[in-house]
Formats: C-alpha cells, structure tokens, sequence
C-alpha cells in the first residue's frame, strides 16, 4: 500500500489534474477488502480442513480403525439422531431444556441487569451491594448443585435457578461498567432537555451502554447453556441431558454424540442471535 | 455556603428573559465570580465575552441550573435552553429525534415533537438530513441540530455556551448567519457565551466582558440588524472589546 501510494500522492501535490497518474496506480478496492459481507468468488478455504476430516472420520469408521462403541460413524450419529426425531424424543427434549434456559435467562438476566443499574447508577449502590456480588461471583456456581438439591429438591426449581445464577454475573458486571462508562456530557444534556428518570435511562443511559450489555448478554448464554448441561446430569426425567443419559445407559454411543452436537447447535444459535440484536441495536454507528 | 438565596425562578416581569444579582461562585478557595449583576432583556441577545477561566460558562451554568452550589439571585424567565460547544446529541437517536427532545419538557405528544422538529431542521436547511444517525453529519451540521433542540421548544431564554467554539472559521461565519435568521423570526432572549469578539458584534445588542469575577465593562451595539460585518463602526465595536479584554493590535 505505501510504495502505491507514495507516487501517486506525490504526483497529485505537482500535478492537479493527477488522473492520468492515479489511473496508472488504481486504487485498491477497499470495499471488497474489508467489508465482511463483500460478494466474491473464491475457494472457501475454511471449510476445506473439517470436510477432509470428516470424510477421514467416516472412512476410518467403515474400515473398522476406528471402533464403533468408541466413536461411530458420522452416518451412524445421523441415524441415531434421526430416530430421536421421528420418536418425538428431540423435540420434547429441546422444548424442556430450552424452557429452562430461556427462565433462568429471564430470572438470572433481569436480576442482573437490574443490580447492574442500580450499582452503576449510584455509588451507595456500588458500595453496598459490590461486595456480597463479588464474593458470590467468587463461588464457582456448579459447584452449587448439592446445595440447591437440598434447598430444591431435585425438580425444575433448581435447574432453572443454577442458570439464572450463573447468567446474572456477566450481565451484572457488564452493565455496572456499561452505565459508569456513560458520557457525563450526555447525562448533562439531557438534564437540560428536562428528561425524567425513566426517560433518561430509557433513552441516554442503557443505548449508551447497550454494547457492553450486548457482550454480556452473549456471554451469558453461553454459560446458560453450560450450566444446563450440568444440571441436567442430575436427576432429569426430560430434556436433552436426559436423553443423554438415557443413552448412555445403553451404551447409546451415536445417541450420546448426537445429543452433544444438539447443545452446540443451541450454543451455536443463540450466539448468532445475539449477534443479530448486537447489529440491528448499533446500528447508528455503522454508516459513521 | 453563605446565607443568601438561591433563587431560580420565573423572571418578576415579561420585560427580563434572565437575571442575576450578587452572583458568586468559588471552587475551593479560588473565587471565580465575585458578585455578577446581568440583566437579558426580552428577545434581545446578550453576549459574554471574557478571557478563558474569567467565569463566562459558571454564570451560564447556574442559569442553566446546572450549578448548585452559587450564592446570590438567579432567575429565569421559564426553562432555558441550552447549547454547548459540543453538539452533545444522543448518536442512537436520528435526527429527528434528538430535535424533538427539545419538546419533552414541554410535555407535547410525540407527533407534535415530530411535526415540530421537522419544522425546526427546515429553519435550519437540514430537513434532508432528518432521517439521517448523527455520527453521519459534519461538526457544523450537528451543531445546527443541537441548536435547533435548544429552539424547537420557541423558549422566552436560549443560553448559547460557546456554540461554535469547536468549528472552522467559514463553517462559523455561516452558523452565525443561521442564528441571526432564527433570532430575527423568533425574537428568544439569549445570553451568548463567547471567546470571539467578532462573534459578539456580529450577534448580540450587547455586549458584557467579564473580568475578575464581575462585569467589568457593557456594551451597546447600536448597529442597523443585521450588524454588517465591513462596516467601519463594525471593527470599532471589535477593537473596543478587544481593548477592554487586555489585547493590543
């Protein structure tokens, strides 16, 4: 870039009518270099590495190198899933995980959320609910478990709640610096225009830190999904973890493997719609 | 804090669109304002001229009521809008909208603030620009939305704190015609907070010059509006001030 651009700018500061020089030396098309979502043709490289180690997989598999109680066969796993579709096992699996997921989410994330207003709002707040915050986040919420089986039995109440415990940190400490990191400027203006409390936060306060929420809403899925899979290792009569399980105890290898592929479609998912929020609330900042 | 009231309130009569008696300020032991007296008539423009650090933007701040901690009487003939050097929109915002928050106060639905603001970016030549996010527009294009906020609400006391401090000098001559257009339509009390004399010849009926915490000097312009800028009486105006500010030339 420098040895192209060298020249030319040169040759413009001698010369104003430079058009002759600047064709010579045609700008780079910037666009279709660092636009993501830029159309063109070319090898998708990325997706060469993991065909040529899935078809590894399924050769060794049919050649019997690879053991079936081990690892079967991607086509085996396909089957296997297929089963559980027709049966009508998967989807009544993922509507009870992803029930669960979806209540501690709300549960988790609105408690978060809120304690992160408050304690990035006001520095009473801060002082008296930062400590106690920080010494829960310091207790690895997995290791919880037995405890919320002697507090709540072994139902949906403490599945639910371990998500929600373990979303409620991100997006507490996400929104707590998220609200701090507000321009004063802003905040200043829009006590000038009148603004109540509510409009303030509504229209100055969480806009201005929705991108530092956004993350931590991203990374509370992912530990949402986590902490599902964990609880429902335990003691499940449904959901994915059950089927699982279930599996496992009939040596259900394929079904096993299906079922792990399913939480990272999930995984996988939520993710992308958060990235989809992420773009459609930042909006404002990609024409700048 | 002293004995003495604080007071912001509505002006006692229709003639007076901001007031202060006795106004002082100190941050710590540093006096910055040692009792100001200033008076913005109704729908006349008074501009502040003072060296930086003289006190120009604290007396606008506590008539903006942005201060709370002043002694002395401050009133203000209802809610006064504001400007600052920097346009300060919200980028989530378009346009339209950060205009039309200039409206909340006043308690208007929102299709009047919408109406309203559309009328206000026409005034200002940025009606095609309604639409538009605000990290889109140049310095000089937001800054005229900033002030179309500060007018959209038709308020009896603009307070303009170095409007366009931040701007290029031809970008400046030409926001100052805009404001001089929207002055004569409107007929707002303002009080213009500014570093250049030019600009205060060039905008106000009168001009204040602050020094050690007081106002040292007035000045009257008594030029046919709009004050032009090659008159001779013009660059008297200006040498006048430049003077009173301690700048020889």
């Amino acid at each position: 870039m420098v040895s192209t651009l060298g020249p030319t700018a040169t040759a413009d500061v001698l010369a104003p009518r430079a058009g002759g020089v600047a064709a010579a030396h045609p700008p780079v098309p910037r666009a279709a270099r660092l636009r993501p979502g830029a159309r063109r043709w070319h090898v998708p490289w990325r997706l060469v590495s993991p065909v040529v180690l899935l078809v590894l997989w399924q050769v060794g598999s049919a050649t019997g190198v690879i053991p079936p109680d081990v690892l079967p066969s991607p086509g085996a796993i396909v089957a296997a899933g297929w089963q559980l579709v027709e049966s009508g096992e998967l989807q009544e699996a993922l509507l009870v995980s992803t029930r669960r997921v979806l209540l501690g989410l709300v549960v988790g994330g609105g408690i978060g959320l809120a304690l992160g207003v408050a304690v990035g709002f006001s520095k009473i707040a801060d002082a008296l609910l930062d400590p106690p915050l920080q010494m829960l986040r310091a207790l690895p919420h997995l290791g919880l478990i037995p405890l919320f089986i002697l507090w709540f039995g072994i139902g949906e109440q403490p599945k639910i709640l371990l998500v929600g415990l373990g979303v409620a940190f991100p997006l507490y400490l996400t929104t707590s610096s998220g609200i701090r990191q507000v321009d004063p400027k802003l905040l200043e203006a829009a006590r000038v225009l009148g603004f109540s409390f509510s409009r303030t936060l509504r229209t100055v306060i969480l806009p201005s830190a929705a991108p530092q929420i956004l993350v931590g809403l991203r990374q509370s899925f992912a530990i949402a999904w986590l902490s599902l899979i964990v609880a429902e290792q335990i003691n499940s009569d449904a959901g994915l973890g059950f089927v699982i399980n279930n599996a496992r105890e009939f040596f259900r290898t394929d079904t096993v493997i299906f079922g792990l592929v399913v939480y990272a479609l999930l995984g996988l998912l939520t993710d992308w719609l958060v990235r989809v929020l992420e773009r459609r609330a930042l909006r404002y900042r990609e024409s700048a | 804090m002293s004995t003495t009231t604080i007071t912001t309130e509505s002006a006692t009569d229709s003639t007076t669109a901001a007031r202060t008696r006795g106004l002082r300020k100190s941050f710590g032991d540093r006096e910055v304002l040692a009792g100001v007296d200033l008076d913005v008539p109704a729908g006349k423009v008074v501009a502040l001229v003072g060296r930086s650090g003289s006190g120009k933007s604290t007396i606008l701040r506590a008539l903006a009521g942005l201060s709370d901690d002043h002694t002395g009487e401050v009133r203000t003939a209802g809610d006064p809008s504001v400007a600052f050097q920097e346009p300060r929109l919200f980028p989530w915002r378009t346009v339209r909208q950060n205009v039309a928050d200039g409206l909340v106060r006043a308690g208007a639905d929102a299709a009047t603030r919408d109406a309203a603001a559309l009328g206000l970016l026409r005034e200002v030549g940025l009606e095609h620009r309604a639409d538009a996010w605000p990290l889109t527009l140049s310095g000089g294009e937001a800054q005229r939305v900033a002030i179309a906020r500060a007018l959209v609400s038709d308020p009896q006391l603009v307070l303009l704190d170095e409007p366009f401090g931040a701007l290029d000098a031809l970008t400046r001559l030409s926001m100052q015609d805009v404001l001089l257009d929207l002055f004569a339509r409107h007929g707002f009390g303002v009080l213009l907070v500014t570093h250049d004399v030019h600009e205060a010849v060039a905008l106000a009926d009168e001009v204040l010059v602050l020094e050690d915490g007081a106002i040292a000097h007035r000045l009257e312009i008594d030029l046919p509006r709009p004050h032009d800028r090659t008159a001779p009486e013009f660059a008297r105006y200006a040498s006048t001030l430049l003077a009173h500010l301690g700048v020889r030339h």
